[in-house]
């Protein structure tokens, strides 16, 4: 018995040059946010970009994105609809409203159907929302998307880049190339984030304020790409090659 | 017509097996489809038609449906999946992916969403034969 799904993942994913899972050893550091504006920043550019939200359990760049009224169509598999400039996907086309309970292998199941039926057209980036933590999704997308790459949200705080910390030699232990980390809602002068991340030797790619006006700009993607969050991603993205 | 894009990933898989197994050409390939995905075997069996390669010309598709089984995790009972019991929309979630089941579906003795999904879930390959 085989599962025919997972040898046509890489065949879905082979027009789509760069693929960056934004992720966190920890929750609540803002990844959605975050990922959500870098593939905005990206679009907005000019690059051809998708997002692809697989926090499956607690989705929220549906949100973000302002992305009510819309779904993919059905043509020989699913072609994601296009919001704001962005190719986008969600398991919330499929759970609506209601709670997604999932335990690990249903995840990973739901991974793997949504990688292989997703008819992504030919794109420069596809932005990837992680769940939190070092779980199923990314043993998952290490396993099945060969040219993926990582970018990393921590926040100030000691007990998110403990968890980071883990996650970043994970993925260097498997070499999986990792962009660098972003120090996220940073609100006091401290280096301290940047040097820890040295120690690593990874690339320290910037630290984001905190900005408690990003809330109105929820659902607001005009409102959003002109937060300082924003502006900042910008900047993180042009001094990094994206 | 999500059977499209699982019949690519037959087609695909066979030949990754095929080529493997250093067949010449495949005769026959046994397929098992899951209820809970709602797949249409009219469908499947058509865009394998439409999608089989040069060394698959007479292979014979053999597609064959599954009964899905669920069991509680909470309380233990065992229960099969219905399609009539469910609302079109939900139905059609559940056929793109089957997972979003435990967003619609509860167990019938203590209304668990916690259950597994113990067979019949979505397409599998057999086997496939051929000659070398």
């Amino acid at each position: 018995m085989v599962d025919p799904r997972t040898t046509i993942i890489n065949q879905r994913l082979k027009k789509i040059r760069r693929i960056i899972a934004v992720s966190s050893g920890k929750g609540g550091v803002g990844k959605s946010l975050v990922a959500t504006t870098l593939a905005l920043t990206l679009a907005h550019k000019g690059y051809k970009t998708g997002l692809f939200d697989i926090d499956f359990t607690s989705p929220s760049t549906h949100v973000i994105l302002g992305a009510e009224n819309t779904k993919p169509i059905e043509e020989k598999g699913l072609v994601p609809p296009t919001i704001n400039g962005l190719e986008y996907m969600s398991l919330i086309y499929f759970t609506r409203d209601q709670a997604a309970p999932l335990r690990g292998e249903d995840t990973s199941n739901a991974l793997i159907e949504l990688l292989s039926v997703t008819r992504w057209s030919e794109l420069d980036f596809l932005v990837i929302d992680m769940p939190p933590g070092i779980g199923d999704a990314v043993l998952d997308l290490i396993r099945f998307v060969k040219s993926i790459e990582f970018i990393i949200i921590t926040t100030s705080s000691q007990l998110a880049f403990e968890t980071v910390k883990k996650l970043a030699i994970l993925l260097r232990e498997l070499k999986i190339p990792v962009i660098g980390i972003i120090e996220n809602m940073k609100m006091n002068p401290s280096d301290n984030i940047k040097k820890e991340t040295e120690k690593l030797d990874i690339p320290f790619l910037g630290a984001i304020p905190y900005d408690s006006s990003v809330e109105e700009a929820i659902g607001n993607v005009q409102k959003l790409l002109d937060t300082a969050i924003a502006q900042k991603i910008k900047e993180i993205t042009s001094n990094n090659g994206l | 017509m999500h059977e499209w894009a699982l019949a690519e990933a037959v087609i695909a898989t066979a030949s990754e097996i095929a080529n493997k197994e250093k067949l010449k050409k495949v005769t026959e390939i046994n397929i098992k489809v899951g209820e809970l995905q709602q797949i249409e075997k009219e469908i499947l069996q058509f865009a394998l038609s439409q999608l089989k390669p040069a060394n698959f010309t007479n292979t014979k598709f053999y597609i064959t449906k599954a009964k899905t089984t669920l069991q509680c995790r909470n309380c233990g009972k065992t229960w099969l999946f219905e399609k009539k019991k469910l609302e079109e929309t939900t139905a059609e979630a559940i056929h793109f992916v089957p997972e979003v089941a435990h967003s619609y579906i509860k167990c019938p003795k203590c209304g668990s969403p916690d259950f597994e999904i113990t067979k019949g879930r979505g397409i599998w390959l057999e086997n496939i034969k051929g000659t070398k």
